[in-house]
This record gives C-alpha cells, sequence and structure tokens, in this order.
C-alpha cells in the first residue's frame, strides 16, 4: 500500500501509511501485550479524569432514576406522548440503542468468522458496548407498558388469568428477539472474558482482586483440551450470533412495517433497518473508541488502520441507509398512493420538515468526507463524524416514528409531538448510564482481548513438525 | 503407595518460552509413549490438543441438539398457545398460522444453541473448578501470560518421577518442576 502511493514526500504520511496497514504496533511479544492491558485494570492509578467523567455520567444516571421513578408513580403521561403520536421517544430510543449495539455483534461475530484480524482489538469493547446499549434499549419499551411491574405479562407463563400472549403480533417477535439477543450477547461477551480474567487473576497483587478474578474465571488453566472446546464454542456461538443479529433489526422493523400506517408498511424496512443499526453502531464504536485510546495509550493496539476500515463501513453502510431513503421517496411517488405520497410531502416539507432535512444532511451528505483518504485518516474528524451520524440515525428513527403518527389517513385526527422535560431527561439519563457503565468497564474489566492479541504476535505462529 | 513418606504428586512440569517448543515437546512425548499429559498456553494454538492425543469434541453435537430443542419448543409452545389453551380469532387467521410463528421459533433455536454451547463448553471442560494441582506450581501463574507448560501427569502408566524428568530434560525447557497433588 505504502509503494502505491509514492507521491507522498514528507515522512509523517510515510509514517502514517505503516501504521494504517498495522493491526499491531511492531516489537509487542506475549509479555508485553499481557502488561501493557491488564496494567490498566490492575496497576495504573485511576486518574482525576477518570473519577470526573464517571461522576459526570452518573449524575446523569440519577436523573435517569429521578425520570424513571416520577414516571412510575405518575404514569407515562409526563412524557409528551399523546394520541395520535403514542410512540414518540420511547420507541424512537429504543430503535437508536438496540440499532447501536449491532455493531458490536457485527464486529465479534461477522468479522471473526470472515477472518478479519484487524476486529481483535476492538471486539471486546463493542461487545460490552452491545451490552450496555442493549440494556439501555430495554428500559423504553419497558416503562412504556405504564405498569413495568406487570411487564412478565408479555411472556407466555401459566398464569391463574388463563391467557396467553398473542404470537402473530410483532410486539411479541420483538420480546422474543431482543431479549434472546441480550441473552446471547451477554454469554458471548462472558465467555471470551473467561481466558483474561484468569490472567487478572494471575497477575492481581491483591487479595480481593484474586477472589473476585478467580471467581469469574472460574478456574481457567489453558489447557490444550480446554482451548480446543472453548475455540469450538466460540465459532459456533459467532455462526449463531451472527443470523440473530440480523433477525433482531428485522424483527423491529416488523414493528412497523406490519402496521398499515403510511411511511411504516413498506416492505424495504428490514434491510434498510439492519443497514442503519451497523451505519449507528460503527458510529458509537468511533466516539467510543478514538478517546479511549487517546486517554489510555492505545494507539499500539487501535491504529489507524482499525478507525479507518470502521470508517469505510460506516462509509457502505450509509450509502445501504441512503439508497433506503431514495427508494422510500420513489415509492412514495411511483406508488400512486396518496396517502404514501403524501405522508412524503409531509415529511419534507410539514412541520417536521427542518428534523427530515437534518437527518438527510447527518445521513447521506456529509459523511460522503468519507470517500478522502485525509478524512479516513484523520482522527479529529473521524470523532466529529461519529457523532455527526449518531445525532442522524437518531433523527432517523424519530421521523419515522412521529411524522407517520401525527398525520396519519383523516386530518381530523391529526396531532402534534412536542417532547416534555422528561422525554429529554429520560433519553439524556440513558445516555449517562450507558456512558457510566462503559467507564466502569473501562476500569475493571480488560477492554482489549488479551489472548486474541497474542494470537496476533509474529511468535503466535507455529511451523508445522513432526 | 510404595513411599508413604513423600507428598503425593500429580505429575511433572517442563515450562517452555514459545509456543512451537511446546507443540515439539507434546509430540516428543506422545512418541515417547506417554498418554496422560495436558498442554497449557496462554492463548489457543491450532495444533496442540492434537499433538497431546485430543481429537474430538462432542460440543457441535451438543449445540445441534439444543438448537433443535429450542426449535421445536418455540413452535409447539406457540401452536399449543394460539390452537389448544387460548384460541382466539386475529383477523380470521387460522389458528395454527405457522408463518407468524417463525420469528420466535427461529429466536428460541438461536437461544437453545446459543446455551448448549456456552454451558455445554462449561461442563465438558469441568468449569468452573475450584482447585487445580498445577495452580500449586508458582511460575503456572506466566501460563496466562507468555510461558508454555506441559505436565505429564502421574497416573500416566509409564511415569516415573526420575525417568520422566530425565525425559522431559531432553526436551530443553526453561525448567522442570514436580507438581503436588
Amino acid at each position: 500500500m505504502a509503494d502505491v502511493h509514492p507521491s507522498h514526500g514528507d515522512p509523517a504520511a510515510t509514517v502514517n501509511t505503516a501504521a494504517s496497514r498495522d493491526v499491531i504496533a511492531p516489537g509487542h511479544t506475549f509479555g508485553t501485550i499481557t502488561d501493557k492491558i491488564s496494567s490498566i485494570v490492575l496497576t495504573q492509578r485511576t486518574s482525576i479524569g477518570w473519577y470526573l467523567g464517571f461522576l459526570t455520567a452518573g449524575a446523569f444516571a440519577v436523573l435517569l432514576l429521578i425520570s424513571l421513578t416520577y414516571l412510575t408513580v405518575k404514569g407515562i403521561g409526563i412524557w409528551g406522548n399523546d394520541i395520535p403520536v403514542g410512540w414518540a421517544f420511547d420507541i424512537t430510543n429504543f430503535v437508536w440503542w438496540i440499532g447501536i449495539g449491532h455493531a458490536g455483534t457485527l464486529i465479534s461475530a461477522i468479522l471473526l468468522l470472515l477472518k478479519q484480524t484487524w476486529r481483535t482489538s476492538i471486539n471486546r469493547f463493542a461487545e460490552a458496548m452491545t451490552l450496555f446499549a442493549v440494556a439501555c434499549a430495554g428500559i423504553f419499551p419497558l416503562f412504556h407498558t405504564g405498569r413495568p411491574w406487570l411487564a412478565y405479562w408479555l411472556f407466555p407463563y401459566p398464569n391463574t388469568m388463563g391467557v396467553w400472549p398473542q404470537f402473530r403480533s410483532p410486539l411479541i417477535w420483538d420480546v422474543f428477539a431482543v431479549s434472546t439477543y441480550a441473552t446471547v450477547s451477554a454469554l458471548f461477551w462472558f465467555v471470551g472474558l473467561i481466558p483474561d480474567l484468569a490472567t487478572l487473576r494471575d497477575r492481581s497483587q491483591s487479595r480481593v482482586g484474586r477472589m473476585i478474578y478467580g471467581m469469574l474465571a472460574m478456574g481457567w488453566r489453558g489447557s490444550a483440551r480446554h482451548w480446543h472446546r472453548y475455540e469450538t464454542a466460540y465459532l459456533l456461538l459467532a455462526g449463531i450470533a451472527t443470523p440473530l443479529v440480523v433477525s433482531v433489526h428485522t424483527v423491529v422493523s416488523f414493528d412497523f412495517a406490519i402496521a398499515i400506517l403510511p411511511g411504516w408498511h413498506t416492505t424495504i424496512f428490514p434491510p434498510y433497518f439492519v443497514a442503519g443499526a451497523i451505519y449507528s453502531g460503527f458510529a458509537m464504536v468511533l466516539t467510543l473508541a478514538i478517546p479511549i485510546r487517546a486517554i489510555y495509550g492505545l494507539e499500539d493496539f487501535i491504529t489507524l488502520r482499525h478507525l479507518q476500515n470502521m470508517a469505510k463501513v460506516m462509509l457502505c453502510t450509509g450509502l445501504i441507509v441512503a439508497y433506503g431513503y431514495t427508494i422510500e421517496a420513489f415509492m412514495s411517488w411511483y406508488g400512486g398512493n396518496r396517502y404514501e405520497g403524501f405522508m412524503m410531502w409531509n415529511r419534507m416539507t410539514g412541520p417536521y420538515a427542518p428534523f427530515y432535512w437534518a437527518l438527510i444532511a447527518c445521513n447521506v451528505v456529509i459523511p460522503q468526507l468519507l470517500w478522502f483518504r485525509r478524512i479516513r485518516t484523520s482522527v479529529p474528524a473521524l470523532f466529529i463524524l461519529s457523532l455527526i451520524v449518531n445525532v442522524g440515525m437518531w433523527l432517523e428513527r424519530f421521523i419515522i416514528i412521529v411524522t407517520s403518527l401525527s398525520r396519519d389517513f383523516t386530518p381530523s385526527a391529526w396531532g402534534m409531538f412536542r417532547p416534555s422535560f422528561w422525554d429529554w431527561s429520560t433519553f439524556f439519563g440513558t445516555i449517562g448510564l450507558f456512558v457510566m457503565l462503559i467507564f466502569l468497564f473501562c476500569r475493571f474489566l480488560p477492554m482489549i482481548s488479551i489472548f486474541e492479541m497474542r494470537t496476533l504476535v509474529p511468535e503466535a505462529k507455529v511451523e508445522h513438525e513432526i | 503407595m510404595a513411599e508413604p513418606l513423600l507428598p503425593p504428586v500429580y505429575g511433572l512440569m517442563a515450562e517452555f518460552e514459545d509456543p512451537n517448543q511446546l507443540v515439539a515437546a507434546a509430540h516428543r512425548a506422545r512418541e515417547a509413549g506417554y498418554r496422560r499429559m495436558d498442554a497449557y498456553s496462554p492463548l489457543p494454538i491450532e495444533e496442540l490438543h492434537e499433538a497431546i492425543g485430543f481429537e474430538h469434541t462432542k460440543l457441535p453435537l451438543i449445540v445441534l441438539i439444543g438448537g433443535i430443542v429450542g426449535c421445536l419448543s418455540g413452535f409447539l409452545l406457540q401452536l399449543w398457545v394460539s390452537a389448544t389453551a387460548y384460541p382466539i380469532n386475529i383477523a380470521g387467521k387460522p389458528f395454527n398460522s405457522w408463518p407468524a410463528f417463525i420469528p420466535v421459533t427461529f429466536e428460541c433455536t438461536i437461544l437453545g444453541a446459543a446455551l448448549a454451547a456456552v454451558f455445554g463448553m462449561l461442563a465438558l471442560n469441568g468449569l468452573p473448578q475450584p482447585y487445580h494441582p498445577v495452580f500449586n506450581v508458582a511460575r503456572f501463574a506466566l501460563a496466562s501470560r507468555n510461558r508454555f507448560f506441559l505436565c505429564i501427569e502421574a497416573r500416566d502408566r509409564q511415569f516415573d518421577l526420575a525417568e520422566t524428568r530425565r525425559f522431559l530434560e531432553t526436551l530443553e525447557p526453561r525448567e522442570v518442576t514436580v507438581v503436588a497433588d
């Protein structure tokens, strides 16, 4: 690659190109990788910045607690939702968070099956991100039921009322899809952690650390028999998680596509939701990876190659999403259905039009900058772009849900949605909870898979000899 | 039994610096006739399980069974609920409207297979295991960092404390340690 661009004269550019090829900086051994990653958890002093960040995020998490407590006491009338807009911020946030989770599974499962070794240094915290994002997502439908203490009614269980869930409804499919997704993501993440927990157990200086990591590692000793079964299980889990991740956002899109509302009732939703999920998820991975690699000095492990590859995935999925928007607009005209036509006209020129055009700017126009190599190799530019895509994908779900509900078939049934303070506080509260959990994760668990990084060292390659 | 004064021995452990040495040592030990042994490494090594004579794992079969059980129970649950336990007319659809049951059946298949993969792997590996003799060797803590170990166990028919130690020394390890049971 470096030889292909001989025009770059200055040495900085050469260094840049060299670094952009490597998935791990040269010179690392099994020992240095282990020490560097485990020292973040075990020996480095917790910085003031960590406490400040943790407390700020924690304050928002407390705001979430307050919001949810008040909501439980008063009911969901404290939100801006009202007929006709019965789904608003809650479902927007639910779909947004679930979508963010998808990149974690994509990185850990699909890229593993495709033998993309560059995934190794980002898969662990991408999986953690998945888990925390799904936790944040789950809060919204749970509290949107209005009686969260009766949420177990969603599951099929024998009860004295003699009633059962209605399995022909996509909402019940969603319960199964999201709960399976949460369970499988947690299992995948924990299985990946076991050998690293053993490393922490063996390297921890404190008794408490040895006990806790020791219990979590469950007596892992790196036996060849264990590794063989472990690798088999991990590969099978990846194979299982791959169709799962595609199914989850497909089922989420069914929540809309199966309704007859203009703007929801469309067959393009499943693929376009899945692409959008991966798009927003990679944006969130970049949003997290860029500050983390700078704060903890992990540029050796999360190299420019990783950032570039993620930018390319974003560009690709962003184009699929753009295609989805185009087809939506085209079909609403070409389909000749007057309600569909009005829906699209209303999106583009109606009361929520500024949000629609902001969404097009954030998701379609601005990310085209990623075609330029200079943007893809500029860390600050990638960070800003990732934030823009996060905002854009949130706007997309807001537009789909709120514009369609606020203007359906009869003008007498129209109504506007305006978020209340509690809509915003719950949303920002979940962001606070998410960031707080990420802070805790970085502090107490290895955020990069140590044993998988060891396999990238040249010495890990065994030459055949009998 | 013959030497009641000596502490019981689990095996002899040789320490190596890189994976190539460990794989070669495991091959040599098998050629020398040893069967009861295990190799320990900080990273998965593809050839290693074959070198110590461990070929197959039943895990894929367990995962398949888990998936089939999840699939059948997911579908039959929906069929029973919708057609027998609580039959209600939804938009004139038949009680057994099987196409609508596919998404939940699919999710149950995935769940069954994933649970079987994780808990099957842990069960076959005998984890969680609170105690294992190899941890009695102080340097074994490096097995999760950068060292590679081969342990020939005392229950091997060919095992002899002095003889096996001499054999292990010929493999050029960093050191050979007795593992107390």
